[in-house]
């Protein structure tokens, strides 16, 4: 199964490196992964689906915790949380399939985004499963085109985020007292 | 009121602030406008001979004083011969920060002249590490950088800064204040937690105290003391931890793992609580795992909660620093017992005295010959020497291991060795940043004639700096530990293992301007040592040593650790 990992992290240089690096170091292939920055352009809000096997997991959140541009990060797998993708897909459409095509799209809640001669674009949302689907669907109809964001994921209960206050520094006294040097 | 500096200037600006007084490096091209600052300015600088070496000397600054190494290097070739030290520091979480040069800005990218990926190649040999591009990051990413490398469980933390940042001038403000949201530091441990483990250790029958490089590392030696004499467990510190009770406390019973003692091995497999203190339960340590300290509930005890249960299953974990949980759990166990009236613990008693029998039944001994100079005979007068009180940095192998269950260490801070990387070639560089933070204490680098052939350029450093370390060769002719393996695993078939062609010490040491000698008969071997430590300067003592010594006890790789085998002979597993 698919862990789902929500991170919330300082949107900087080398941050996603440093998340992908923990995955990668141990061998774990990213199923998707996607981020943006949040409501603070300070941050970034990062999803990632990634397969690992359970006696790896705790640890690798734990480690995901420890790197100092990360301010939380979370195993959404087991936790309520909503978790949703977006596809977009290129469908040729001949004349005769043209109303099939939008009926189906109607039933699994797609929109049309662009309409040709050749054919639609089409946009839907929703979980992996039902997405697998439609996209199965509208291969029956001949050749299409995916792209897929990957899943982004949001908790349903708030978990206390708990940041570090600013620390003074500075005065050389300051690193020798807490080294207890003598 | 501000000032125009140029970014040489200020990064000196904040070292100093931060209290460095040396930095281990060697110059390059992006790195002149630094070196140009440095040039006039009161921190001192000293010129290793290989990069590596200063990654590794900032390291034995730091470990031997607690404080933060500074080491520096040019872009390219510069940067990526850190990077081994790096990550020695990170498997030993050693604080140091690493400076080094970057092309500038507008040519990152273009394939420039030494340049590397600096940032992404030390990413996973760091902490933490910083690429600056603007020169007003400068003052806060240095401060950052210090508080991230010695803060929570220390490590090292790289600063790249590119040649625009270090030639460019800015109004310098001094920083006061660092703000990093999202790293978390924890100290003080959970009270009801702390409660329990007082409660699980009194409860004990057969309780055994684990302790590792994390007292040494947050200086709890003093306040590891006084939990041991109030629980009165027996003890063991692991190989980084060496020094964290002194050798000579009488709970202390060695090492464990892999070379460790019969008694500390034989213990931790019969205890029925470990006290886990500042470890992370180390290969090296446990031993086949299933089979570790079967009979034990745990109580772990680390500043890095990532380290809690991540190999062995806590019991009881508490998430802090040593310093300040040992005391109020020593505390708590007062309060109970005094509670409760002090009652006798029978089973304690019983455990003692088997403790004491596994003690006497197998003691870490030297072995002796009239003939030749045993590899343990050599600890054994070096330990006579040092009293529990010499500096010792080791290189990687038997010597090593030899040296860890021979020698005394009655402080923290004496006993400097790479242990999680083992890498070979730390020993001397090492000694070079021990001697130069302690220079009126006696420092011994003992190495194999392979690791110490890895350092050799460091020879020069020492005469430079007139650093009088002591180096103590342990030659046997082999890379040692490789060619034990051979021996006992892969049928004496020894592959590359043979060193030929060790230079002259004499002729050696003596190209550089001190002195150096070789022994081989046991009746040299005092006036030997003596000589070495009366010189006045560094000096080079071969010491050529039976060559197909085995490092006993021992635990075969993918043994319990209660399957030693205890000497050459016999191989049968002990029960």
């Amino acid at each position: 199964m698919l862990q789902i990992i929500s991170l919330l992290m300082e949107n900087k240089a080398g941050a996603l490196m440093r998340v992908t690096g923990l995955l990668t170091a141990r061998g774990y292939n990213i199923e998707s992964l996607t981020v943006a920055r949040t409501l603070d352009s300070g941050l970034s809000r990062m999803t990632i689906a990634v397969d690992i096997e359970p006696h790896g997991r705790r640890q690798l959140i734990k480690q995901m915790n420890k790197l100092i541009n990360v301010l939380q990060a979370t195993d959404l797998t087991e936790g309520p949380a909503v978790i949703r993708e977006m596809v977009l897909m290129r469908v040729r459409a001949p004349q005769e399939s043209r109303t099939s095509i939008l009926k189906e799209s109607e039933i699994f809640g797609a929109r049309v985004v662009d309409s040709t001669v050749e054919g639609f674009a089409l946009e839907a949302t929703g979980d992996t499963e039902k997405l697998d689907e439609f996209i199965n669907i509208m291969q029956s109809y001949g050749e299409i085109e995916v792209s897929r964001s990957g899943a982004v994921a949001v908790s349903l209960e708030s978990k206390k985020l708990r940041l570090s206050p600013p620390i003074p520094r500075g005065e050389a006294v300051l690193v020798e007292e807490k080294n207890g040097v003598a | 009121m501000s000032q125009l500096m140029s970014g040489a200037k200020i990064l000196l600006e904040c070292l100093s602030r931060e209290g460095v007084e040396v930095i281990f490096g060697y110059p390059g091209g992006v790195t002149l406008p630094f070196y140009d600052a440095l040039y006039d300015h009161p921190i001192r600088h000293v010129l290793v001979r290989h990069e590596q070496n200063a990654a590794f000397a900032a390291q034995g600054y730091s470990r031997s004083t607690g404080r933060v190494g500074v080491c520096c290097a040019t872009s390219g070739p510069g940067a990526t011969n850190l990077v081994t030290g790096l990550v020695d520091a990170m498997m030993d979480s050693i604080p140091i920060v690493a400076l080094t040069g970057q092309v500038s800005t507008k040519l990152i990218g273009t394939d420039a002249f030494q340049e590397a990926d600096t940032f992404g190649i030390t990413r996973s040999a760091t902490k933490h590490n910083y690429l600056v591009k603007n020169i007003k990051d400068l003052p806060s990413v240095i401060h950052e950088a210090f508080y991230i490398a010695a803060s929570g469980r220390p490590g090292p933390v790289l600063i790249d800064v590119t040649k625009d940042v270090f030639m460019g001038n800015a109004h310098y403000e001094p920083v006061n204040s660092i703000h990093l949201p999202g790293y978390k530091v924890y100290t003080e441990g959970h009270t009801g937690q702390i409660r329990r483990a007082a409660q699980m250790i009194l409860e004990a029958e057969r309780p055994m105290i684990y302790a590792g490089g994390g007292i040494v590392l947050g200086n709890a030696h003093d306040e590891l003391r006084e939990l041991v004499e109030a629980i009165d467990a027996p003890a063991v510190c692991t190989l980084m931890g060496l020094g964290g009770l002194p050798s000579e406390h009488p709970n202390f019973i060695s090492m464990p793992g892999m070379h460790g003692s019969y008694a500390a091995n034989m213990a931790m497999s019969g205890a029925d609580l470990l006290i886990a203190l500042g470890v992370r339960f180390d290969d090296r340590v446990t031993g086949r795992l299933a089979a570790f300290a079967p009979h034990a509930k745990i109580i772990h005890v680390d500043i890095d909660p990532a380290e809690i249960s991540k190999i062995r299953n806590a019991d009881l974990p508490i998430v802090g620093d040593l310093k300040r949980i040992l005391p109020k759990l020593t505390a708590n166990i007062r309060e109970i017992q005094s509670e409760s009236g002090s009652p006798d613990r029978p089973g304690l008693k019983a455990w003692w005295k088997q403790v004491r029998a596994w003690k006497e039944e197998n003691p870490l001994v030297p072995v002796y010959s009239t003939s030749e100079i045993k590899p343990q005979h050599l600890m054994a007068e070096i330990d006579r020497i040092s009293g529990g009180k010499a500096i010792v940095t080791s290189d990687v192998g038997q010597h090593q291991m030899w040296a860890a269950q021979l020698i005394r260490y009655n402080a923290p801070r004496l006993w400097i060795n790479s242990g999680g990387l083992g890498s070979m070639g730390f020993g001397l560089p090492s000694a070079i940043g021990a001697q130069f933070a302690n220079p009126d204490q006696l420092v011994f680098s003992i190495v194999g004639d392979g690791g110490f052939q890895m350092s050799l350029p460091e020879l020069a450093t020492l005469m430079n700096y007139g650093l009088p370390v002591k180096i103590i060769v342990m030659n046997n002719g082999y890379l040692g530990m490789v060619r034990q393996w051979q021996e006992l695993f892969y049928n004496n078939r020894l592959s590359s293992v043979t060193l030929d062609s060790f230079p002259d010490p004499s002729l050696l040491a003596g190209a550089y301007g001190f002195k150096g000698r070789t022994i081989e008969h046991p009746s040299e071997l005092i006036g030997a040592l003596r000589e070495a430590i009366e010189y006045n300067g560094p000096y080079l003592l071969n010491v050529k040593v039976t060559p197909t010594e085995n490092v006993y006890p021992m635990v075969p790789s993918g043994g319990a650790i209660n399957e030693m085998v205890l000497g050459p002979v016999q191989p049968s597993p002990v029960v």
